[in-house]
């Protein structure tokens, strides 16, 4: 069967069998292979992406499902050379060693702060409590997110800080 | 490194190599481009996945691959039968033991890899599995560790010639028995305990795979592979497939997380590699969750019997008699010289009078491993064992854990310290940290709370735990993995610009050695870390090393980035006399820059003298242009870190849930390179030793049958479980490290478990009598400890 999926805001056909699954379908159709796959059974968030807004575990989906949805993945964060604040607050926080769980925990942060831009840090600590990181034990992560939020709320106009060389 | 006073140079502002950088690497990470295995493709690459065996122990009857090479867009489907024609149905472990890369006449645990297809893709490939028929004979299987040695116990291993019984290794001993006798006899007071470190799994968030390939024309392994230790495995598949060791190339790229889940040969990558040298293509294999979780490297599996005695309010005796669980294959990573890894460092951070140990291995019907989990070789057993004993005498003695702990410590004037199993600490200040602790966790004020929620009826218990750990295996006098020395080489190049490569054989699997490695050198040289590149992951371009394991990164390859630095500054120091016209001995060094003494505005900056040593102006007589060393660092000891835990738990008195309210820990590694990455490995460890002491548990049913073979029931901590880790920190420098830096990484994996535990029979002691509990506290577990039953029904 073919679908057709918005993928970062263009649109990607392919014909796929119907058990794909959208994980797959987001790292080999356009390649974008920064939403990753890291369980069978949808414990760990590797995979988490946008779809319409939510986040969603890619792994749980199928790409049949996703006919006329917007999805987003973590290469959508950056935009026009300037990276989201969420994606510099795990640079200034150190909040990824491996790197391996972060486009999920960063597409979970920017779910979060789009609903809630000022989030206390058991909120924060829901809401990532989808995902698993093996490496940071989550202290940076929530630090990362609380910063983000910071940072917009010291400037909720301007477009993020310039990040100079991350 | 000292500068000199009042000088007037502009370098006297140049960046200071040691600090809270933050990380090359997160550029790519941030923006998902980093670069895991999966994220590889070749061309022509196809696909590979592996049949298990869904038996624990059982006869391989038949097995029939003709529907599944029927099935369109299979290549290929291999067997044992296959792999002995070309010798590799069978390949060496890490422990001088064989193990089969697929099983050919019988299984010989759940999971274990029976035949292997090749198709066009990786959903064909598995679909291909279901269509392989095997005619299986069940056997019974040795699940119980303490039963593998009865007499009626299954033969496992009948495809080792001579072996009778399922004992997988002679047994070992390290101490002095009967001096170890005469303490105890000596003693006031001797408390005993049966102590099991359960099963548990590394498991990175990335799985273990491989992408073999092979090429027929120039006989050219590639290899594209996440591993913890690419230059070993290099020399192992030389030996394993025969091929010439020049002739293979392994590059790791970014890999996600490996805790020593990554450091073994597994069978498929050489089920990969076969496949690719007979089709010819590059092949991919990618093991699932489950399979990572039932086959690959699991940890610990100690089954420990233990005594500790105490004569006049401090610890004098150890002993410890230890079943090893090692599951089918001996497969344990551990240098030649210690069948037991490290194990006998379990005296601890005491002073005792004797201690003795023994450890008899034996195979069982399960995964093979006994890989570290975070470890260096079998320290954490010995730590949580200790450290458990001690809590245990301190409960018997009637006494503050914290006190008992700082009456036996050894004393600051005693290191170097020799132990009475055989290791020398380097350095420590152990009642310093420890006190740091109490001052962070506010000991006294936890206690005055304790006892009023105690009078409530509210359960809250407080768990200490003081560990000393031996990292950065190691003297080569000492240490060997396969005949493979523990020593690590490294290369550095300052380019004419100024601008610097280093190489070298460290792996990282999120470690950060990118940014810390170019902040050695940073250090040394007196540039910029900005100016270093770290090469890493490909052993065509690095030099000779082991590899990522048992915290031995800084200790080893750092301590060999320092010492190649200082070479290069040595060159440098030649080369700055011939383009200062003076003598070598008249120059001084400060960071970046060697100036004349009594003329410190006459001097030369590393890229001056760089571009120098590239020029066509004339070198140091006997002195070849260039500006660059390579060496091969052999640590003179282990580093030996340590720290002071303290675990706060509330337990639900209804539900038995166990919460970490609080987590304090304050670590010494010595000198900290770059303190931000040093809290992020405390951090992460720690959420790890949580997961142990409340989580994660490997088991089997009667039959062999894993219970735990996905993230459904291998239970991982995620933010909920994890406190707002607090961590402080004493500086201890390490005397023969250049740096006086130690390892760190596997520390709070090593210390946190024990300080749980603890604290969760703290807080069922004087309620519920309950004087010992085994890991992992669920809730099943403590409610079963809390209603007199010491283990909870499976």
């Amino acid at each position: 069967m073919n679908v057709t999926i918005s993928i970062n805001g263009e649109p990607v056909s392919r014909d796929v069998e119907p058990r794909l699954l959208l994980v797959h379908f987001i790292r080999e159709t356009p390649g974008l292979t920064g939403t990753h796959w890291g369980c069978d059974t949808s414990n760990c968030g590797a995979c988490v992406v946008l779809m319409d807004g939510e986040p969603v575990k890619s792994c749980t989906i199928l790409a049949a499902m996703c006919e006329g949805h917007e999805i987003r993945t973590v290469e959508s964060l950056e935009r026009d050379g300037q990276l989201d604040p969420v994606q510099e607050g795990f640079h200034e926080m150190h909040a990824l060693h491996c790197g391996f769980c972060t486009p999920g925990m960063l597409m979970t942060g920017r779910a979060l702060l789009d609903n809630n831009p000022d989030p206390s840090e058991e909120e924060i600590r829901t809401a990532i409590s989808g995902a698993i990181c093996r490496c940071t034990g989550y202290k940076n992560i929530v630090a990362a997110i609380r910063w983000a939020a910071e940072q917009r709320a010291a400037d909720p106009v301007a477009e993020p800080a310039s990040t100079q060389e991350i | 490194m000292a500068i000199v006073e009042n000088l007037p140079s502009p370098t006297r502002e140049r960046p200071i190599g040691f600090g809270r950088l933050k990380r090359k690497e997160d550029a790519r990470f941030i923006r998902g481009k980093g670069t895991y295995l999966d994220d590889i493709r070749l061309p022509g690459m196809v696909h590979g996945a592996i049949l298990r065996s869904p038996y624990a122990h059982a006869k391989i009857v038949s097995i029939d691959t003709s529907a599944a090479l029927a099935h369109p867009g299979v290549a290929a489907v291999v067997t044992a039968k296959d792999l002995e024609t070309l010798g590799l149905a069978w390949m060496p472990t890490i422990s001088y033991d064989t193990q089969a890369v697929l099983a050919g006449d019988k299984v010989r645990f759940q999971g274990q890899e029976v035949a292997f297809v090749i198709a066009t893709d990786e959903y064909t490939a598995r679909d291909a599995l279901a269509l392989i028929d095997v005619e299986y004979e069940p056997l019974p299987a040795v699940v119980n560790a303490r039963k593998a040695l009865d007499p009626d116990a299954p033969l496992i291993r009948d495809d080792k010639e001579g072996q009778r019984d399922n004992l997988a290794s002679p047994t070992w001993e390290a101490g002095d028995e009967e001096a170890t006798d005469r303490a105890f006899a000596q003693a006031d007071t001797v408390v005993t305990r049966d102590i099991i470190y359960p099963r548990c799994h590394p498991a990175p968030l990335e799985t273990c795979g491989i992408i073999a390939d092979f090429n027929p024309e120039t006989g050219q392994l590639d290899i594209y592979n996440g591993n913890q230790a690419p230059n070993a495995h290099r020399t192992v598949y030389a030996h394993v497939a025969g091929l010439a060791e020049h002739m293979i190339r392994i590059r790791c790229n970014d890999i996600g997380g490996g805790f020593g889940n990554k450091v073994p040969v597994y069978p498929g990558y050489v089920c990969a590699i076969a496949g690719s040298i007979v089709a010819g293509v590059p092949v991919k294999w990618i093991e699932d969750r489950s399979e990572n979780l039932m086959s690959t490297g699991f940890a610990r599996d100690y089954v420990m019997h233990s005594e500790i005695c105490a004569k006049d309010g401090k610890i004098t005796g150890l002993r410890a008699d230890v079943i090893a669980d090692h599951g089918a294959f001996d497969s344990t990573a551990q240098p030649t010289k210690f069948p037991a890894g490290f194990f006998h460092i379990c005296c601890g951070s005491y002073d005792l009078q004797a201690a003795h140990v023994r450890v008899k291995a034996v195979y069982t019907n399960k995964a093979p491993g006994g890989v570290a989990y975070r470890c260096s070789f079998r320290i954490t057993e010995a730590v949580y064992l200790v450290e458990r004993m001690v809590s245990a005498l301190a409960i018997e003695m009637d006494v503050d854990p914290i006190e008992l702990r700082m009456k036996s410590f050894i004393a600051p004037e005693q290191f170097p310290y020799e132990t009475t199993t055989g290791w020398t600490y380097d350095s420590g200040n152990y009642a310093e940290t420890m006190k740091v602790a109490m001052e962070i966790a506010g000991y006294d004020e936890l206690r005055r709370e304790q006892a009023e929620k105690r009078a409530r009826g509210e359960l809250m218990g407080i768990g200490v735990s003081f560990f000393t750990e031996g990292v950065g295996a190691g003297p080569r006098k000492h240490m060997d993995i396969l005949g493979l020395a523990m020593n690590d080489g490294a290369d550095l190049r300052v380019h004419p610009s100024g601008k610097a490569v280093v190489s070298i054989s460290a792996q990282t699997q999120g470690q950060g050695h990118e940014t810390t490695f170019a902040q050695i050198v940073a250090e040394e040289l007196g540039i910029p870390p900005e100016d270093v590149q770290v090469r890493h992951g490909d052993t065509d371009r690095t030099p000779y090393g082991l590899g990522t394991y048992g915290s031995r990164s800084t200790p080893v390859s750092g301590a060999a980035v320092a010492v190649v630095s200082r070479r290069v500054r040595d060159r440098a120091r030649l080369i700055a006399a011939t383009m200062l016209e003076t003598r070598a001995e008249d120059l001084a060094w400060e960071k970046g820059r060697w100036y004349v003494k009594g003329d410190p505005e006459q001097g030369a900056l590393i890229e001056e003298i760089a571009q120098y040593a590239y020029s066509g102006n004339p070198m140091p007589e006997g002195m070849e242009g260039g500006l660059d060393a390579q060496v091969i660092y052999d640590p003179p000891n282990l580093t030996y870190p340590y720290g002071a835990y303290i675990a706060v738990v509330d337990i639900d008195p209804d539900t038995a849930a166990v919460k970490v309210r609080r987590f304090i820990a304050v670590d010494d590694c010595g000198v900290r390179i770059n303190p931000m990455i040093v809290d992020g490995q405390i951090h992460g460890g720690l959420a790890e030793g949580i997961g142990i002491a409340l989580m994660e548990v490997i088991t089997f049913d009667e039959e062999g049958n894993c219970l735990n073979g996905s993230f459904m029931e291998y239970l991982i901590p995620t933010a909920l479980e994890c406190p707002d880790f607090e961590l402080g920190e004493t500086v201890t420098p390490c005397p023969h490290h250049p740096l006086g830096a130690k390892g760190v990484g596997e520390s709070p994996n090593v210390g946190s478990p024990p300080a749980i535990v603890s604290a969760v029979i703290d807080a069922l002691h004087e309620s519920h009598g309950v004087d010992h509990i085994d890991m992992p506290c669920t809730p099943a577990r403590v409610w079963a400890a809390m209603q007199g039953r010491p283990e909870p029904p499976q």
